[in-house]
């Protein structure tokens, strides 16, 4: 039998599908590749510890000051008090879902998730900035409606379906016969849950909590909106009542007035890969994770 | 050791239900607040008149945001399924396909506003785009690539083995059998996808902050690919933050036809999709 | 009855006229797991071969490598050589595209396409460079009268093939296949999904169509096997043990393993 003869172009259509396979690899690579072309400069202008661990961001100001702490510490305050609200509430629902609604609200609820986490940030940022913002500053006796915890309290929502989905699928994937044993040596459902179905999905939650992590930290229009945009470094708890800046506000508030290749540029710029590098090291994190329960259980 | 426990087994687990199941209340709170407020508020100021006004009015940032999306599908769509088919279709385990994954989280899980200065850096400054809607539109194309692809490569995985092995064994190629048999079945899946990509573009601000948006511009829609374009998003940004004398009713409206579109559009691949798993004839 | 080892050429009878397919020490491996040893047997043309054994023996895995419908498998190998009339199918640069066009499958599930009866039957000629329509059509009729279906679906070509049941959709399926003019059809346990009539119309399908077509047809149902084989193979743990005439193995079989299979004392 000879080798057949197909069409040439089945053979480029092959090719064309082969490269696309490879686009996100690329696109990452490139990605990363700009965000340190752009940033380098400024790295040449002052020393990484004097922008990492710099105490005031004032790109206007004369000399110009770069020091990404507050920023840092701003992101930080917002995302960590995002996920102390939703991580228990996320991972409530997710134990929901999976364990004990019935069918129908199951049905009801799993596309509501799905919806909140479609719902556009500059939406949540409206509604922070023009009601809830000024409601609770009056109800707390703020000064001003935009503060770290409005911030925090905006990004949970936003949270919760990631930490929701990712928690969800663990806990069904736990098998079956884990949860009957569990059961048939007379433990309630509730026991259960708890000392079986969780521990066994403690991989996927992990994970679906980093994740959730990243999407809080990665987060714009709400934070731009709602934290008060000012770069403050926040202290201790009443910082939350306090306005912040995030390293994403910052980054698209100054970006659209800042002249192309100065310094301001590339600290912003700079700021943007610190963000992709977090955002990286959470997406491996998360992938470890998962990638070592998958061969504890073999 | 009598009474070791402070609750019996049965109360706790009354207890701890009570609390999951407010759990469940609380997280479908938002949605419905959401919706509910808009609506209150941004009823009355949704007019036909509001809608359609090129001044003053929504049509411009409809428009804008309409292009933007259509040409973000027609980027990303192809590349999108193409990509998929090769995950489904054409690719063998091994490292090559863990670190596509690897790439295709990471993408998805890239902040929306470094998409928008590597947009800035690449399409608006090193291609010389320019702010514009096709600058615009690539960076929402590489935005909702992962998207696109997960829910393509979904949609094909549905499509039974066997299928495949019928037209195999006929003598199909590979390509032959994806185009004829894989394609066709998973299609109604792709669209979904197709569906929540545009939702998705449609919704967000920051990737086009710096590469695309105007607030106002002298055309009510763009001429060409090369002007900047309005976006409901950042129509309601600017409306919120930095023009002090617009109306509440204009604010709230505009709030009102984002949130129509971009849950409208989610509702429908969420209806869609779970029409779909109904039908599934196999 | 006993099995000799110098014997073992009894074991393995050469049929007599012409053989469509042969086989020499083909190995097959699964990763680590061997599933096939040391497999060397030669299937006449225009008979029916009928290949019985345990669950998990290796039948359907030698089927498949006889259409290369294993390559599709992820971490097959496979050692020696399968020879379709001189040629070894596994040598570099076979076109495996033909090969499956020459060497026709039929599953143990119906698996009609989700389409009309007569695009089912019409999309292997499509794949190869379709006739025209008048043509196209001729090929449909011959193949659903060969498969004993005409008469029951010429009035609905158009229609769903999922709507129709089990027994015609497997019929639809040697449609399918005969409609690319095979020499060779491989059919792996198709009559598990059906009942008991359907599975009598496709018995008499076969007896007719041996006439045109060499058919190896995997069971796990002895009294299938005896009813419609002219030649019979007995599979064990991957190895074939025995191989030669139906009535000889059913009848009186050398290999005291072979006895124990078909008169039902394992398997």
């Amino acid at each position: 039998m000879r080798r057949g003869r197909h069409p040439a172009w089945e053979f480029v259509i092959e090719w064309a599908i082969r490269m696309a396979g490879f686009l996100a690899i690329v696109f990452v690579l490139l990605i990363f590749a700009f965000l340190l072309r752009d940033s380098l400069p400024i790295f040449r202008l002052r020393s990484l510890g004097q922008l990492v661990v710099g105490r005031i961001w004032s790109p206007t100001a004369e000399p110009p000051q770069f020091g990404f702490l507050p920023l840092l510490l701003g992101s930080f305050y917002v995302t960590l008090g995002a996920l102390v609200i939703a991580v228990p509430l996320g991972l409530a629902c997710a134990i929901f879902i999976a364990e004990v609604a019935p069918a129908r609200i199951r049905e009801i609820l799993k596309p509501t998730v799905e919806l909140l986490s479609a719902v556009p940030s500059v939406v949540f940022g409206f509604i922070g900035l023009l009601l809830i913002g000024p409601w609770l500053a009056t109800r707390l006796h703020l000064p001003i409606g935009q503060f770290a915890a409005l911030g925090s309290l905006l990004l949970a929502f936003m949270a919760i379906p990631t930490i929701v989905s990712v928690s969800e699928d663990a806990l069904r994937a736990v098998p079956r016969v884990l949860r009957d044993n569990s059961l048939a040596l007379g433990a309630t459902q509730w026991q259960t849950i708890c000392r079986v179905t969780v521990p066994a999905a403690r991989s996927g939650i992990i994970a679906g909590v980093l994740l959730g992590f990243g999407r809080a930290i990665g987060e714009t229009m709400t934070v731009l909106m709602v934290t008060g945009n000012a770069a403050v470094i926040p202290r201790g708890l009443l910082g939350f009542l306090r306005p912040v800046r995030t390293m994403t506000a910052t980054i698209a508030a100054e970006m659209g007035e800042t002249a192309y290749h100065t310094p301001h540029y590339f600290a912003l710029f700079a700021i943007g890969l610190l963000l992709f590098l977090i955002t990286f090291l959470v997406t491996v994190a998360a992938d470890l994770v998962m990638r070592r329960s998958a061969w504890a259980r073999r | 050791m009598i009474g070791r426990r402070v609750l019996s087994p049965k109360v706790s687990q009354a207890a701890a239900f009570a609390l999951l199941w407010t759990s469940g209340a609380i997280v479908m709170l938002p949605v419905i607040a959401v919706v509910a407020v808009m609506v209150l508020l941004g009823a009355r100021g949704l007019t036909w008149r509001f809608l359609t006004a090129a001044s003053g009015g929504l049509l411009p940032a409809i428009a804008g945001t309409a292009c933007l999306v259509v040409l973000t599908t027609l980027i990303a769509a192809p590349a999108g399924v193409a990509a998929a088919i090769y995950l489904s279709e054409y690719s063998r385990p091994g490292r090559a396909i863990r670190l596509i994954r690897l790439a295709i989280v990471n993408l998805a899980a890239i902040p929306s506003v470094v998409h928008g200065l590597f947009g800035l850096a690449l399409f608006v400054m090193l291609l010389g785009f320019g702010r514009s809607l096709l600058a615009g539109a690539c960076t929402l194309a590489l935005l909702v690539l992962p998207l696109m692809i997960t829910a393509s490569e979904e949609a094909l995985r549905q499509v039974p083995q066997r299928l495949r092995d019928g037209s195999l064994a006929l003598g199909g190629s590979r390509w032959q059998t994806v185009r004829r048999i894989v394609l066709p079945n998973a299609l109604p899946g792709i669209i979904t996808g197709l569906i929540l990509s545009v939702g998705r573009a449609a919704g967000e601000t920051a990737p086009i902050l710096f590469t695309a948006a105007a607030y106002s511009s002298t055309h009510p829609y763009p001429r060409s690919v090369f002007d900047q374009v309005l976006a409901l998003p950042y129509q309601l940004y600017v409306m919120a933050t930095e023009i002090p004398n617009v109306p509440a009713e204009a604010k709230w409206a505009t709030a009102l036809a984002l949130v129509m579109v971009v849950l409208g559009f989610n509702a429908v691949a969420i209806v869609m999709r779970a029409r779909l798993r109904a039908a599934r004839r196999w | 009855m006993n099995a000799v080892q110098g014997e073992a050429s009894q074991l393995i009878v050469r049929p007599q006229g012409s053989i469509k397919f042969e086989t020499q020490r083909l190995n097959m491996f699964y990763g680590a797991f061997q599933a096939l040893t040391d497999v060397s047997v030669a299937i006449p043309e225009r008979h029916i071969t009928a290949l019985i054994g345990p669950s998990g023996c290796g039948k359907s895995s030698f089927l498949r490598c006889l259409d290369r419908m294993n390559d599709v498998i992820q971490g097959v190998r496979i050692e020696g050589k399968v020879l379709l009339e001189e040629d070894d199918i596994y040598a570099a640069g076979t076109d495996v595209v033909q090969l499956r066009k020459r060497v026709g499958m039929v599953f143990q599930t119906p698996n009609p396409f989700p389409m009309s009866i007569y695009d089912n039957v019409a999309y292997g000629p499509r794949l190869h460079g379709a006739p025209d329509r008048t043509g196209l059509d001729q090929i449909v009729e011959s193949s659903l009268r060969q498969a004993a279906l005409w008469d029951e679906v010429k009035d609905k070509l158009r229609q769903s093939a999922l709507d129709l049941s089990g027994g015609q959709q497997q019929r639809l399926c040697i449609a399918r296949v005969l409609a690319v003019e095979p020499e060779v059809v491989l059919m792996d346990e198709p009559c598990t999904a059906l009942d008991p009539t359907a599975t009598f119309r496709i018995e008499e399908l076969m007896l007719e169509l041996r006439q045109r077509y060499t058919i190896v047809i995997v069971t796990h149902n002895m009294y299938q096997a005896s009813r419609v084989s002219q030649y019979t193979g007995f599979f064990l743990l991957g190895e074939l043990i025995e191989f030669g005439l139906t009535a000889r193995i059913f009848e009186s079989p050398q290999d005291r393993r072979t006895d124990d299979y078909v008169r039902g004392r394992f398997g």
